[in-house]
Order: C-alpha cells, then structure tokens, then sequence
C-alpha cells in the first residue's frame, strides 16, 4: 500500500495515499466532528463543520473528503478550527426547532452533543427568522419534522445511492430549502419502501419511527388481553446497544426478562416464524423446481423489499414466494393454533412484534395478513422503541438475569437464528431443501459462499443431480442491479434472497442508531451479523425442520408444507403498484 | 408541506409528446442532461407539468424528487402555465421601498394563488419581477403590457375588475 507522511497537529504519521484527513486523524486517535458526511454514501462536504487548518491552504478545509498529500501540515484544533465550527453550529441552530427535552433523538442526536462539546450555549445570539414546517405524518412507519433538519442530506443519498429510490430530495433553494417529496406530497403518496434507512442515517429527530409505544402499554394494562410478544432474530444482536453495551452483544436472555418484566403474557421467539418460513419456503421451491413454477423464486421476508418489487418490479411479483415473512406467521399462529391450544378468542390477543424493521409496521397493516380473521400482528414495533418502554418500565436492562423464552413458540433453531443477516434465509433454505431433495443429512451445514457483507452473492450447489444457482443481495440500489440482470437475461438463478436493507435486518432501518463518527469507521452489518453466527454455532438443532415445534404443529394443525391449510394461514397475495 | 401539484389540467398534444420524446433522447446519454432536458421541455409547453416531468423520469430514471429539487432550485423553470394575464410585481429595491410587498400579498390573497402559479381558470398568473426602470412610478406593476404605478394596495381591486371579462 502506497503511503504518505504527513503531521497533525505536530504528530509525524505515516498514513495509507488515499486516506481523507478526517481518515488519518482518525487513525491517530482525532475525532474530527462531522454532519452531512456518511463514507460511501454522502461524501459532498457540504455542512463544512469538520473544517481543519492545512498549511498553506488558503482557507479552512473540510476533512472529510480533503484527500491528504506528501508533507501535508493539518491542524484539527486551533482557535480559527473551532470559532469556525462554533460559527457554523450556531448557524445551524439559528433555524433549529430546539425541542431537544423530549426530542425522540435526546441523548443521542449527533448535533445537540456538538453543541455541547462546544459550549453553543447563547440562544439570544443566534436567534433568528425561522419557517415552519408541518409534520409529516402520512407515511406507517415514520414522521418527517423538517423544523429539525439540518439539511445534511444523509437521508437523501440513504434513500437514493444505498436504495436506489428517491423519493425525497432538497427542494426550493437558499432560505427556503427543505428535504421533501416531489411536488410536496406527503411520504405516503410516493414510492416510498418504508425501510427506515433514512431515519438510522439522520443526525438528529428530523426523521423518526412512528412510535407505537402506548399502544403496547395500553394492551399490556388491560385485563382482558392476552397479551404476546414475539422478537425477531436480529434483536438480540442490537438492543444492547441502546443500553450502551459493546456492538454485536447477544442480550437474548435480558431481552427476555426484560419483556416478561413489562407484563408481557407470553415471551415468544419469531425465530420459530423464520423456522416455519423455511418450512413453507423450502417446500415451495422445491414445488416450483419440480413442477417448472416461475422461477427465480425469490423470497418475500423483507417488507420493504417486497413493497419495492411491487412498485419498480410489478412484472415480477409472480416470483416472490407467496409466503408470509416470519413475523406474520408467528402472528398466524399465535392467533389460530395457540389462541385454540389455549381456549382463547383471537379477538382477544394482542400480538405484538419487536422488529429491527420500520417497514414492519407497514406489513402489520397489508391485506391478506389475517388468518383469524384479525389482524396476524396488532402492534409492530422497533428495537428502538422496546428499549424506550424498557427505560420507561425503569428495568436496569444490563442487571437483569438471562431467562428463556416461553414454550412453544419460543423454541426454534440456529436456522432460524441467521434470517437477521444477510444470506441467512438462504442458508437456512438450503439446509432444509438439500435434505428434503437428497434425502440425505448435510456433512456441512455452513454454507459459506453467502455469508458475509458483500453486495451481491452468488453460489452454485449440486443438489440431487440438479445445478442450482443462488444468489444473495442486500440494499435495494443492488437488488435494482441484480434483477435488471436477471431480467435482460443476462444471469440465471433459480433462487434469490433479497433483504432490503445493507447487511439484513441488523442494519435495519429499526435499529438502534448509531452515530456517523462509529458508522463511517466501524462495520456494524458485520459486528452484529457475527453474534447471530455465533448463537447458530451454538445452538443444538440448526435445521428447521428438526424443530420438535414445527414438527407438532404440522402433525397437530397444518398437515404438510404446501398443505391447503397451510396456504390459508401462512401464504399472502401482493399488489400492483406504479412509481408516480 | 401542501401538495403542490399545478391546478391548471394538462393539455399536452401527441406532437408535443413526440417532441419531448425526441429531445430526451437526443440528451440523455451525454452528461449532465437534466438541464438541456427540462430547458426544451419548458420550450416545448411553455411550462413544466408534472406529467412531463414524470415522462421525463421514467425515460431517464432520475428520480421525480430530484428532479422537482432542481426545477424549484433554478428560477428559469414554472411549474405552472401563464395565465391569459400575467401580472407581475416589480419587487425592486426602488418599487419595495415604497409598498410593493403588500401590493404583492393582497394580489395573492385576492387571487387565492401564490406568486409562480396560475388561478385554476387560467385567467390570471402571478409573478414577482426585478426593476422595469419604472422606478419614478414606484410602486409598479404590470398585467401582460398595461403598466399602473404609484399603486395603493386598494386599488388592486379596480385594476383586476378591468380584466374581469
């Protein structure tokens, strides 16, 4: 690797030739306070607070995509470096709705710590004309409060570069410039996925979760509910970053307790949903191949994704597995062979879901999302927002003991476990699908080829005689690349995992948000993708259908896969939808 | 944010849309295309629907909203046709001074629009101007070619009754 040497702030470093000085500081232990950039997704230096000094340079530059160069003088903190970035703070907050009390990002915005870091304390000095905007509110899944925006632009280029949509953009120009839909339009009236990647790359509460808290509390403090709360596979690896634990920390056994301790009925595991996905996915794929069913098939677990296909890809639906994502079949069960296994009306169960998803919210509310005859899931609701209810609850979520799920529905195996990252669905599919085709048990469960953070995996697999092409994209931009692929015939799969989100659903757009200063140097998809690789290695029974629970419930309720019972329950239909 | 869609109905011809098609094509591999696309689109209508800029998104892929930002960045570009009178405002440093903002407001509120856009009859539109070298008649305004200076806000009532018909 080719490097440079260069001085900051007086310190001799040899840094690689195309670092950005904001890297090299880095690198020796500077942080340099940054707004608008995300590395690799908005990289246009435009909020100028991560200003340095450069010798020679005739002004300050921004380090954040200022390329270093041989004898390159920085300095990151001189008084000029820091009145200039106070300067700017102040003129950020001269137009900022300074509800920072109860501000849903309180604590953990990127901007209100600036402002402290840098005593931006006169609020008469920086007082000035401001536009008010109305929230928008339209949308599921989120709010959208232009009075808190900084206009960074990170949600524009999370929705347009990482995802390939844009349905929002910098509207209008000087003053008047805000983030918004084309023509105005409300969030809903769009093409908008829901996957919340926005509101994880937004510095501060300009974009949030539509919070379902109160639902939750309401159902929880009504004596007539039964109340059930299932938790996807990927919370586990993310919820104890809210409580300031080490990313990639599996804080299942707390998350349980902690769920119990809030009054929940029952504590049970959407990694059993994942099992019975694979089940009911397997199964139809393996229909598909034998009876030349559309292919490829790809799988339909990922809302956000699936919202997408229907809007850019209507032509393709008939590819999408009609099976429901594994949030919605631990719904369809809890509320048809539990609330019967336990002689309760499903009227009166409220289930309710903890997701790493915004775009959950959005599922909840799809047709032909209720076997019962009422909704499959009542309440979706984020990783964040649990944690909000568990400071609410004043739970000490890292003092609590390590407790199980309930049973059944609880119980489940590492195939489950791996849906939260991406290629872990198709993973789970192959070790299911081989055996069910061979015939014979697998020698090695791990399949390794679509593991890991890459955009897009491919694999070819002998099974049965037979070729099968896989392949395994994560971020929407790159399942757009990927199906125009397919489409024009230039690649020929026979099954394809999409999650919409980079990485899966530990990156989702529910998740815990992370600073861009831990963003932009450390690779989160990976970090919590480990600990659900981990708890599969660990886990007794990694196969789905080796599930003792999904082996009752077949015998007990739903047949076989495919069956037609099975099909009324857990399978769903999809829409049309245009783009404008 | 209110819904800014134009109230005035799209009345584009198939020649019109053949044109458009024409010129997308001819631009839209070179680059930066955007602009010269929505340039000769506005020649071509005379505005900017939003039916044009959704044809102009599908063939070229650019986001709607991207485009929307950069057609309400450059003051070139209206949303909205001109009206069969087009009244504008001379917001001059001279005509200001001397009480054309309100003059601007009250033709606002009198014609239920905001400044670039048109009244859903098509009648009158509405737009701010720099100085016309008027300045001796401040404040000014102007409906097509009429010219009316030294204005107080209540005589906007008088000047609109005089397009009436």
């Amino acid at each position: 690797m080719e490097t440079v040497n260069i001085k900051i702030n007086g310190m001799p470093l040899t840094v690689p030739k195309n670092s950005t000085i904001l890297e090299a500081a880095r690198s020796a232990g500077i942080d340099i306070p940054t707004l608008c950039y995300l590395k690799e997704i908005n990289e246009i230096g435009a909020c100028r607070i991560c200003m340095v000094e450069v010798k020679g340079a005739k002004s300050l530059v921004t380090a954040c995509v200022y390329p270093v160069n041989e004898g390159m003088e920085v300095i990151t903190n001189s008084p000029k470096v820091l009145n200039a970035r106070k300067l700017t703070l102040e003129l950020i907050l001269s137009t900022h709705e300074r509800k920072c009390l109860s501000c849903v990002r309180s604590g953990s915005c990127e901007l209100q710590k600036l402002c402290y870091d840098y005593k931006v304390d006169d609020e008469t000095y920086f007082e000035g004309e401001k536009i008010h905007y109305d929230i928008d509110d339209s949308a599921a899944h989120m709010y959208r409060d232009n009075n808190k925006c900084i206009l960074c632009r990170r949600c524009v280029a999370a929705c347009s570069k990482m995802q390939g949509i844009g349905v929002i953009d910098a509207n209008e120009r000087g003053f008047s410039t805000h983030i918004g839909c084309a023509f105005e339009k409300d969030l809903a009236e769009t093409s908008c996925v829901s996957c919340g990647q926005c509101i994880v790359a937004c510095p501060t509460g300009a974009l949030s979760e539509k919070d379902d808290t109160q639902a939750v509390w309401d159902a929880l403090h009504d004596p007539n509910k039964h109340v059930v709360v299932h938790t996807a596979p990927s919370i586990r690896a993310t919820l104890g970053e809210a409580f300031g634990l080490p990313i990639g920390t599996n804080v299942k056994g707390k998350m349980v307790d902690a769920l119990r301790r809030l009054g929940f009925d029952k504590v049970f595991d959407t990694d059993f949903g994942a099992d019975l996905t694979i089940m009911e996915e397997a199964n139809e794929f393996i229909e598909r191949v034998k009876n030349g069913g559309k292919l490829p098939m790809i799988t339909s677990c990922s809302p956000g994704w699936v919202k997408f296909c229907e809007h850019y890809y209507p032509d393709m639906l008939d590819n999408l597995s009609s099976c429901k994502s594994p949030q919605q079949m631990s719904g369809a069960i809890i509320k048809t062979y539990y609330a019967q296994k336990m002689g309760i009306d499903p009227k009166d169960i409220v289930c309710v879901s903890i997701m790493p998803c915004t775009a959950k919210k959005f599922e909840v509310k799809r047709d032909f999302q209720s076997a019962a005859g009422v909704p499959d899931v009542d309440i979706s609701l984020t990783t964040r927002e649990l944690a909000r209810m568990i400071n609410r609850a004043g739970l000490l979520f890292n003092e609590l003991p390590d407790e199980d799920f309930d049973s059944p529905l609880g119980d489940s195996t590492g195939a489950g476990a791996i849906f939260g990252a991406t290629g872990g669905v198709m993973e789970a599919a192959l070790r299911t699908a081989v055996e069910t085709l061979t015939g014979e048990e697998l020698k090695k469960l791990d399949f390794e080829e679509v593991r890991g953070t890459k955009d897009i995996k491919e694999a070819t697999y002998q099974v049965a005689g037979m070729d099968v092409n896989v392949a395994v994209v994560s971020g929407l931009a790159n399942a757009r690349k990927l199906l125009d692929d397919v489409k024009a015939g230039k690649k020929n799969y026979h099954f394809i995992e999409v999650m919409a989100c980079p990485g899966g659903c530990v990156n989702g757009g529910g998740q815990p948000t992370q600073p861009a200063s831990v963003r932009n140097f450390v690779d989160l998809k990976a970090k919590r993708a480990a600990a659900l690789y981990e708890e599969d290695r660990n886990m007794p029974l990694r196969k789905s259908h080796e599930s003792p629970v999904i082996k009752t419930l077949y015998s007990e309720f739903l047949e076989k896969p495919g069956s037609h019972k099975a099909h009324e329950i857990l399978h769903t239909k999809y829409v049309k939808r245009s783009v404008y | 944010m209110a819904n800014k869609k134009c109230a005035i109905p799209f009345t584009g011809t198939p020649e019109q849309e053949e044109e458009l098609m024409r010129v997308i094509h001819e631009h839209k591999e070179e680059k930066g295309f955007l602009m010269p696309i929505l340039q000769k689109a506005q020649e071509i209508y005379g505005y900017l629907p939003e039916e044009v800029l959704e044809k102009i998104a599908t063939e070229t892929g650019v986001p709607m909203a991207e485009i929307y930002g950069v057609v309400t960045f450059y003051s070139q570009f209206a949303l909205n046709p001109k009206g069969k009178y087009k009244i504008s405002v001379c917001l001059g440093t001279a005509c200001y001074v001397k009480g054309s903002g309100a003059v601007y407001n009250r033709l606002q509120q009198k014609l239920g629009i905001q400044g670039g856009e048109c009244t859903p009859d098509g009648k009158f539109s509405l737009e701010a101007c720099r100085c016309i070298g008027a300045c001796g008649l401040a404040p000014v305004i102007t409906v097509n070619d009429d010219v009316y200076g030294r204005l107080e806000v209540d005589d906007i009532d008088d000047i609109l009754a005089k397009y009436a018909e």
